[in-house]
């Protein structure tokens, strides 16, 4: 009787679930198992070996590749949650009509519906040797050389990451704030709370889930990138996934499976981390 | 007062406005230079000064100039992103309904869908070469590329369609079905013309996300690239103006998209609140 009153909702659900399992659950076990396969000559030898790992964990670079993602994604998500709070901040609390909200929301959110490696480029006639801000300071006598460390540095790839992803935090932090009741703060208000208070005691924990979300998809975002950080650093520095993208390139699969899964691992902790404190699935179906 | 909805803006509303304006200017200064750059002259470089005016380097994406086939690329990407653009929407919005009721198994769906959205997508498309590899299959952008789009489009079109059935009145179904509708006729004159919006939204999602896709593509595309992987190869070989020229082509394409949607929505809503009186 039961399956019954279900069958209408798993027969909705069936094609999505269906796609899901066999290009990304399936995929992800094909991965899981390559990752103890031998290899060469750009074949692949189904066996069960842990060389691939015990190479990772006794390899010098391996640390110094975690400790460079690890300091990307701590930086861009400092930077990103500090911008997305104060736009979300501004579009809630300080636009004061529907029609302008849902326009400067637009604005904020029409280049993310454009090419990422167009917008990533983008950074390099302003970043260059002769770029636009060499050039302006050069011409106000700041510096007399042009600045060598904007374009091909970690600078320059931290800029490409915040300017990719702060979308990512303004968003789900905007629908979270979007739902505070606005006589709660009223109430607050009257009740003799200050502006800091009302932020820190209302806004604050009220935008808990929104800031868990944005966190969640900068982190993985910047984890998992490969081709920002190619490029922007202009092959200087790297990260767990360009050097996984190298061994990719090279057809060295099982070693590049066995890094993603260990990627995978401690993205995976990071993201747990972060859903400990908050319940998503309550926040996305609403 | 700070939040009243009238009187003299607070000293505050300055600050942040002036720090909204610095982020849009963040955000759209760098993507409007490399417009202007694309029409550089012809003896001109990667970066100002503008050396004159001309469309040689839009000309040079079409000539046989450089190694690569960009108007394939193109056309393919086109295809590709409108083939997952009707995916997306008729199965998430499937999956969407199926949702509303919590059944055994759709925690387990949910959180595939989540992982899959926040999967770097170079693993995804590794696990999906691979695989091809393994089954003695080829991979084709209509095919493993095609499937590796939707782990990515699908998801995103399943939150959309959360929120915007999270707005959705039950009581126009009951009514409907009191009325004496069938299943079929509440889901075709009641249930999808009040979705409509959002599912232009999904629509907006699945082409854009498609289209520029790079990281889940780049291992599935095979032999015959899309666009994206076109540009991505230009970055590393090519370092003439042309570059910005392919990127300004490929933002009037992203643009039109998100026009004809945001267009579309906005006359549905308009059409509304004349008929009604009341937007739903």
């Amino acid at each position: 009787m039961k399956a019954i009153a279900w069958l209408p909702s798993w027969l909705q659900v069936a094609p999505v679930a269906l796609i899901l399992v066999l290009f990304f659950g399936l995929p992800m076990l094909v991965v899981v198992a390559v990752s103890f396969f031998d290899y060469g000559q750009g074949r692949l030898y189904p066996t069960f070996i842990f060389d691939n790992y015990l190479e990772i964990f006794s390899s010098s670079v391996t640390v110094r590749l975690y400790l460079s993602s690890l300091k990307f994604a701590l930086i861009v998500w400092a930077v990103t949650l500090l911008i997305g709070f104060n736009i979300a901040y501004f579009l809630v609390f300080h636009v004061r009509t529907l029609l302008w909200q849902i326009g400067l929301f637009l604005l904020c959110t029409v280049p993310f519906w454009t090419s990422n490696i167009i917008r990533m480029i983008s950074w390099i006639p302003f970043l260059g040797r002769n770029g636009i801000f060499n050039q302006t300071f050069m011409g106000l006598g700041v510096v007399s050389q042009p600045m060598e460390f904007l374009l091909f540095s970690d600078f320059a790839v931290i800029v490409a990451y915040v300017h990719l992803f702060t979308l990512f935090m303004v968003v789900p932090i905007f629908n979270s704030m979007a739902r505070i009741d606005r006589s709660l703060i009223e109430a607050a208000y009257d009740a003799g709370a200050g502006s800091w208070g009302i932020l820190t005691e209302i806004i604050l924990p009220l935008s808990k889930t929104g800031i868990a979300l944005g966190s969640i998809f900068v982190i993985t975002l910047v984890m998992g990138d490969f081709f920002v950080v190619k490029v922007m650093s202009g092959g200087q520095s790297a990260s767990v996934a360009s050097a996984l993208s190298n061994e990719i390139s090279a057809i060295q699969y099982p070693p590049a499976a066995a890094n993603a899964m260990i990627l995978v691992a401690i993205v995976t902790l990071m993201v747990s981390g972060i859903l400990r404190l908050v319940d998503v699935r309550k926040e996305l179906t609403g | 007062m700070k939040h009243a909805t009238a009187g003299p803006r607070p000293w505050t509303f300055y600050v942040f406005a002036s720090f909204f304006a610095l982020f849009v200017l963040f955000l759209y200064g760098p993507m409007t230079v490399i417009y202007i750059l694309s029409f550089q002259g012809p003896t001109g470089g990667l970066t100002f000064p503008m050396t004159g005016f001309s469309l040689r380097w839009f000309h040079a994406l079409v000539t046989a100039e450089r190694v690569g086939d960009i108007g394939g690329a193109f056309n393919r990407s086109i295809v590709l992103a409108v083939i997952v653009a009707l995916l997306t929407v008729v199965l998430s919005v499937a999956a969407g309904l199926g949702f509303r009721r919590r059944f055994p198994g759709s925690g387990v769906v949910f959180y595939l869908a989540i992982a899959s959205l926040i999967m770097p997508g170079l693993f995804v498309g590794l696990g999906i070469a691979v695989g091809f590899q393994l089954l003695g299959l080829d991979i084709d952008w209509y095919t493993s590329a095609l499937g590796a789009q939707l782990t990515w489009t699908l998801p995103y079109g399943l939150l959309i369609m959360f929120a915007v059935l999270g707005r959705f009145n039950r009581a126009y179904e009951e009514a409907a079905t009191d009325l004496g509708a069938t299943s079929w006729q509440r889901l075709r004159e009641v249930v999808l013309p009040i979705l409509l919006p959002g599912i232009i939204g999904v629509a907006l999602f699945g082409f854009t996300l498609s289209y520029d896709e790079f990281p889940r593509t780049v291992l599935t595309a095979g032999t015959r690239n899309t666009l994206p992987l076109e540009i991505w190869a230009m970055t590393t070989n090519v370092t003439s103006p042309a570059l910005f020229a392919v990127g300004t082509v490929t933002t009037i394409v992203s643009f039109i998209a998100i026009g004809i949607a945001l267009i579309s929505i906005a006359v549905i809503q308009r059409r509304r609140t004349r008929g009604s009186g009341e937007p739903i």
